[in-house]
């Protein structure tokens, strides 16, 4: 046995597309401990609802994380309207779903290319990334944004998307479906890939639950749990909702499980246009939060449970606005992960695990 | 219709931006905007960079490594603030943790702005960025040539 050295990894490293920095405590090749600092993204933008009144705030929510910057708005705004009793209208609620969706596809897919680059596949890297631009087309058409889509407020959503527009959608998700197989059946039959992914970083069911993991993570070992079931909105409508689950906890399960996901979202958003109703897309929203209003939500976002909690002070501005980001979960369970893994593989099971830093440090 | 004297390395890090910004300077050297047909491409080593793109805003914690980061490239380098966070903060100006734009870190020679970027402006930013290298780096030149005389 060697003596055991520490190998700072990050902030800067060509693997991590975020500033995330983790001290390896290495003995031979070996990861005998693991700790984070993290820190490098904080913003304090909780605190920017004394100077922001809640329909302002929405802009700054959403600008939580660019990944997920839909589910962030969305979710902010279920909060504030159940905290107003703002009932929204049906065929906004399905419009928000099938953007978030979208937003969940372009998610997994930016994921699966970033994880196909950690083990040197750079050419699948590039193709999940051109599928994923047809995904961002589809948001520049229907609201104008790539990334930050500024198209949810309190009360509905900003704009409609018209008959024509909507079966496009489908069109080029039915376009993209043949194309994303291919990808696929690499990600998954690839030998080059198994080895890599096999039994590397493993989270057993018992320690998921342990360490409360959420999300895509935690269903791949096997822990049935997805926001999505609760059927808050849309969801309320779908005919049929299973969370996606395996049963490994391995690198390999965990990308699995996020490959499913991507035909899950769009199954989904193909029920959804052929469901929505005709109607208003938003009511208009009076008057601020009662002084000592709380409410809290959570919401599915691609990278897990993500809660809200909300509370008013009888004045336009919020007294307290939280949010618990999934990544915030899920760090303790990528330390246990990486605790007695090989060198070589850290960079695998950090991007599997997938920690989205600006969320969790907002 | 002129030619881009060089093809630029570019190197990226994340200020604390809210990764809208990243995803678009990703984007931009991936299929779709194809950064990489000019010979933009992305490297891990400062040494080996000549644009370095910043998005986000700086904080007491990270302003060291973008300072670091900065001086480990070789002149002639250019800076790119990528984003209005990284141009002047933008929407979290006022947050108690963040101190202000890149500038306020290191000297900035093209600032593309945009919440988020978009890849149209990032590569016209890359284009402007050529030609300030290309300036900075005839100055170079002038100075060693001027160092030689003078000796
Ligand atoms: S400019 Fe906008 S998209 Fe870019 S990092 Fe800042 S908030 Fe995010």
């Amino acid at each position: 046995m060697g003596k055991a050295t520490v190998i700072p990894f990050g902030p800067q490293h060509p693997v991590l597309p975020e500033p995330l920095h983790l001290d390896l405590v290495v003995q031979d090749e070996t990861v005998i401990d693991c700790l984070p600092q993290i820190g490098f993204i904080h913003r304090g933008l909780e605190k920017l609802v004394e100077k922001r009144d809640y329909n302002q705030f929405i802009y700054v929510a959403e600008r939580i994380c660019g990944i997920c910057a839909m589910g962030h708005s969305l979710g902010y705004a279920e909060t504030v309207e159940e905290l107003m009793g703002v009932e929204v209208p049906k065929r906004a609620e399905y419009l928000r779903v099938i953007w978030h969706e979208l937003s969940r596809i372009h998610s997994h897919l930016l994921w699966l290319g970033l994880a196909a680059d950690a083990f040197g596949f750079e050419s699948l890297f590039m193709h999940c990334w051109r599928l994923r631009e047809r995904v961002l087309d589809l948001f520049e058409k229907t609201t104008g944004g790539r990334v930050i889509l500024s198209v949810v407020k309190v009360g509905g959503v900003v704009r409609d998307i018209d008959g024509a527009m909507l079966r496009e959608i489908v069109a080029v998700l039915e376009g993209l479906e043949a194309e994303y197989a291919t990808i696929v059946s690499t990600l998954l039959t690839d030998a080059s890939i198994k080895n890599r992914t096999v039994g590397v970083g493993v989270i057993s069911h018992e320690e998921a639950l342990d360490l409360s993991m959420v999300g895509p993570f935690a269903r791949a070992s096997a822990v049935n749990y997805d926001c999505r079931m609760l059927g808050r909105g849309a969801y309320g409508d779908l005919s049929d909702f299973q969370p996606i689950l395996d049963t490994q906890g391995d690198c390999y399960a965990r990308i699995k499980v996020r490959c499913s996901e991507v035909l899950q979202s769009i199954a989904i958003i193909k029920e959804l246009v052929a469901k929505i109703p005709t109607g208003d897309i938003a009511v208009d929203v009076k008057g601020s939060p009662a002084d000592g209003s709380q409410a809290s939500n959570v919401l599915e976002q691609p990278r897990g449970e993500c809660y809200y909690y909300a509370r008013g002070n009888g004045s336009k501005n919020l007294e307290r606005m939280r949010m618990r980001t999934p990544t915030s979960q899920n760090l303790a369970g990528m330390v246990a992960a990486l605790k007695g893994c090989d060198l070589a593989d850290v960079n695998m099971i950090i991007l599997t695990i997938d920690p989205c830093v600006s969320c969790t440090e907002r | 219709m002129g030619y881009a004297s060089r093809s630029p390395w570019v190197i990226h890090y994340d200020g604390s931006s809210c990764n809208g910004c990243d995803i678009e300077v990703l984007a931009t050297l991936c299929p779709g905007f194809d950064g990489e047909r000019f010979g933009v491409v992305n490297t891990g080593n400062p040494k080996h960079a000549d644009i370095f793109l910043v998005t986000g805003s700086v904080n007491e914690q990270n302003i060291d490594v973008v300072r670091q980061i900065y001086d480990q490239m070789v002149e002639p380098k250019v800076v790119v603030a990528c984003g209005i966070c990284a141009c002047s903060g933008g929407v979290f100006h006022d947050c108690y943790n963040v101190i202000g734009g890149v500038d306020q870190a290191i000297p900035v020679d093209v600032y593309a702005p945009g919440c988020a970027v978009r890849p149209e402006t990032l590569i016209d930013a890359i284009v402007a960025g050529v030609k300030v290298l290309d300036e900075k780096e005839a100055a170079l030149k002038e100075q060693k040539r001027a160092a030689k005389k003078e000796r």
